[in-house]
């Protein structure tokens, strides 16, 4: 199983990585769905660790992996504070469309 | 005794911080009796210290308090200097300055704040102390901006009154032009000598050759400063208008003490005024036309107090003349028998206007001889005195300046010689309309007229033996006898000409001829005045043109409304309209308007959709990718 994952070159890792980065931004940018929102955030948090992973394997470093666990860390409580504020917005207004959210401009 | 000599400024001091606390929770006897104590002590150390300097006339002691001002290259010590000039005049101040707060016991009994008043004045002793007694140039600058500032507190004591205000203001701004220059002649001292402590600038001095242009430039400014605190032309204007504080105060400051400070300065830096005899030029030429345009002033004016003041700065002028032509030692005899006949006829105008109800035109006196007999007897003292009557005060001292000024120049001579008949013919106009001839006041005034209690009139009467008296200790050398004066301020005074002595015949018609004139003078005001009834024309009528430019003090304060204050106005107003609102505000206002204008613009981007913001975060972040890419 080791050996395979290190027979696959580099070039693919780098860009599935980048798919999935891209399939995050596209969906903050094009849904208006807030939960999905959030998905695609943390779709995009963790392209960024699976180049993390590669690159400490290529590279034999184990620092890059512990700033993986650290990212998770920090994304679990984000999503925590994310979802407990969106679940006061949705029993405010009775909706999670970004769009509904505009209270606050001028 | 020596060493105690510090507690003369401090006793002062002390009395004005009780009093100043206590304030109101203590009666004008007390307040009165604490000031006057406080000044009594300073006169008996000061008398002590008299009789230590006259026996000892070798070095001068320093008494060092403190380190004032110590930096890298400046050493300014807190030092009290203690040599026979500084003694003679810490005896002027505090023995004229007690018997005027004595004085202001009885004069000021029925005014409500007279603790103030007494502060005030103990306050202004301890800075007139402290600019005589310093031993360097900043410590006089200490005494000097100090007394600045309480003659403005005390002329202005009566301050709900606009006009006393303006006078205080226009008394503190003068003497402020005159202490910038005294500033900047401290400063070039001290760039020049290296130093600010009068025993090394002058030792340095010595080594300067005659007329140097630093020595020339640093007297010239120096006199500046004399000019605004001794009431010179062109800085004489404030003191006139400064008889707007009470009495006491016009004898205190603006006749005994304050104004001396200029006199007391320039003879202090004597080495320094001997080194330029063009500043001395200067000096003299000032002293003359102040002297004469004073007395001509002095003809018209009928206010009591506003007469002695002009008396004043022409007295003032006769000791700059003394000074500019290098007889410092006979300048500083007229300030001491000056301080004690103005401080006398101030004293008894204030028991006049005392006894008036507070008034002080002269048209609504006379025939006050009866009534005040005190005051009368004292008054014609004092007047004898400042005419120039042998064998009272003034006599020696005014004669001796005039026959110094002889040796200098006939022009000047001549012209001092006009004013002391002016002078003579002003006082006993005043004396003769005031306690000559019938009453003119109001009935009222009439039933009130008393004289006054024995607390101001026991100041009186020292006062005038003082006067009649004070010259002996002046007699020229022409009689057989020592100049005491002159002999005891030798050891300090550098002399410009040899000691020259002017001819025996010279002296002896000089006195004699003036005596002569002054008979002659008092019997033509005598006539005039009182046996043919003039008095001065009454406000509304009509006067002749010389009268009429006369009577207004040449339009002076008019002239100089017009030539400084209104312009200076106008650049005031100028300023505020177009730099002040136009440019200053301008730019404040405008940062502000364009933070405005363009925030108002730039939140329209704050739309509030959610989906914007990451969009533009999202262009934001690509964009800044792009440029690191780019570069």
């Amino acid at each position: 199983m080791n050996n395979f994952i290190a027979h696959v070159p580099v070039d693919y890792y780098i860009l599935v990585a980048a798919a999935l980065f891209s399939i995050g931004v596209l969906g903050v940018l094009f849904r208006r769905n807030a939960i999905i929102i959030f998905m695609c955030i943390e779709l995009m948090l963790n392209a960024v660790n699976l180049l993390l992973t590669v690159f400490s394997t290529m590279h034999h470093d184990a620092g890059g992996q512990v700033m993986v666990f650290f990212i998770m860390a920090v994304a679990a409580a984000e999503v925590a504070v994310g979802l407990a504020l969106l679940v006061m917005i949705y029993n405010n207004i009775r909706s999670v469309d970004i769009n509904e959210l505009s209270k606050l401009k001028w | 005794m020596i060493n105690i000599s510090w507690l003369i400024p401090v006793l002062p001091l002390l009395g004005f911080i009780i009093i100043g606390i206590l304030n109101k929770r203590i009666s004008v006897n007390i307040a009165g009796a604490i000031a006057s104590a406080m000044i009594l002590g300073s006169f008996l150390i000061s008398c002590s210290l008299f009789f230590y300097v006259k026996e000892d006339a070798s070095v001068p002691e320093y008494i060092k308090l403190f380190d004032w001002i110590s930096t890298a290259g400046i050493d300014i010590p807190f030092t009290f200097l203690i040599d026979r000039l500084s003694v003679v005049m810490m005896l002027v101040i505090t023995g004229v300055g007690f018997l005027i707060h004595v004085y202001s016991i009885g004069y000021m009994h029925h005014e409500p704040d007279h603790s103030r008043f007494f502060a005030y004045l103990n306050l202004f002793v301890f800075f007139m102390l402290l600019l005589v007694m310093g031993s360097n140039y900043i410590v006089m600058f200490a005494g000097w901006e100090g007394v600045g500032l309480c003659s403005y507190l005390l002329i202005g004591f009566w301050f709900k009154n606009t006009d006393y205000n303006n006078a205080a203001k226009k008394a503190f701004i003068m003497n402020r032009i005159g202490d910038l220059g005294f500033l900047l002649g401290v400063f070039l001292i001290y760039t020049t000598f290296g130093s600010v402590n009068y025993r090394e600038v002058f030792s340095a001095a010595k080594g300067f050759p005659s007329g140097d242009p630093a020595i020339v430039a640093i007297t010239l400014l120096l006199f500046v400063g004399a000019m605004g605190k001794s009431a010179q032309i062109p800085l004489y204007t404030w003191l006139p208008d400064a008889m707007a504080g009470p009495t006491p105060v016009s004898a205190l400051i603006h006749a005994a003490t304050m104004v001396t400070a200029g006199i007391y300065m320039i003879v202090r830096s004597n080495v320094l005024y001997t080194l330029a005899p063009f500043s001395g030029e200067i000096v003299a030429v000032v002293g003359v036309l102040t002297a004469l345009f004073a007395a001509t002033i002095g003809l018209k004016q009928n206010d009591i107090k506003k007469v002695l003041a002009y008396s004043t700065v022409s007295q003032l002028g006769y000791m700059f003349v003394a000074l500019g032509v290098g007889a410092y030692d006979t300048a500083l005899f007229h300030v001491v028998t000056h301080a004690f006949f103005k401080a006398l006829l101030f004293l008894c105008a204030g028991s006049v206007i005392h006894a008036m109800s507070n008034e002080q035109d002269i048209r609504n006196m006379g025939g006050l001889r009866k009534h005040l007999p005190v005051t009368h007897f004292t008054f014609l003292i004092g007047t004898l005195a400042i005419a120039g009557m042998p064998p009272f005060a003034g006599f020696f001292s005014k004669d001796e300046i005039l026959a110094k000024v002889h040796d200098h120049s006939i022009v000047m001579f001549t012209v001092l010689a006009i004013t002391s008949a002016l002078t003579a013919i002003y006082m006993f106009r005043l004396y003769y309309l005031t306690f000559h001839g019938d009453f003119r006041g109001s009935g009222q005034q009439k039933a009130h007229l008393h004289e006054s209690p024995s607390v101001m009139t026991m100041p009186l009467i020292i006062l005038a033996v003082l006067s009649a008296v004070g010259g002996f200790m002046g007699m020229p050398e022409v009689f057989g006898t020592t100049h005491l004066f002159s002999h005891y301020l030798e050891p300090l005074i550098s002399f410009r000409h040899s000691a020259h002595h002017p001819s025996e015949t010279f002296e002896y018609t000089l006195m004699g001829v003036s005596v002569i004139a002054l008979i002659i003078i008092i019997l033509m005001v005598r006539n005039y005045y009182v046996s043919k009834k003039n008095v001065p024309e009454a406000e509304n009528e009509k006067l002749g043109t010389l009268t009429t430019v006369v009577y207004h003090k040449y339009y002076i304060d008019e002239i100089y409304a017009a030539v400084i204050t209104k312009p200076l106005d106008k650049i005031s107003a100028f300023s505020y309209k177009w730099i002040e609102n136009g440019i200053i505000d301008g730019a404040v206002n405008g940062t502000g308007k364009i933070v405005n204008a363009i925030s108002s613009t730039l939140r329209l981007v704050q739309t509030g959709n959610i989906g914007f913001y990451i969009f533009s975060m999202i262009i934001g972040i690509i964009a800044l990718l792009a440029l690191n890419l780019l570069f």
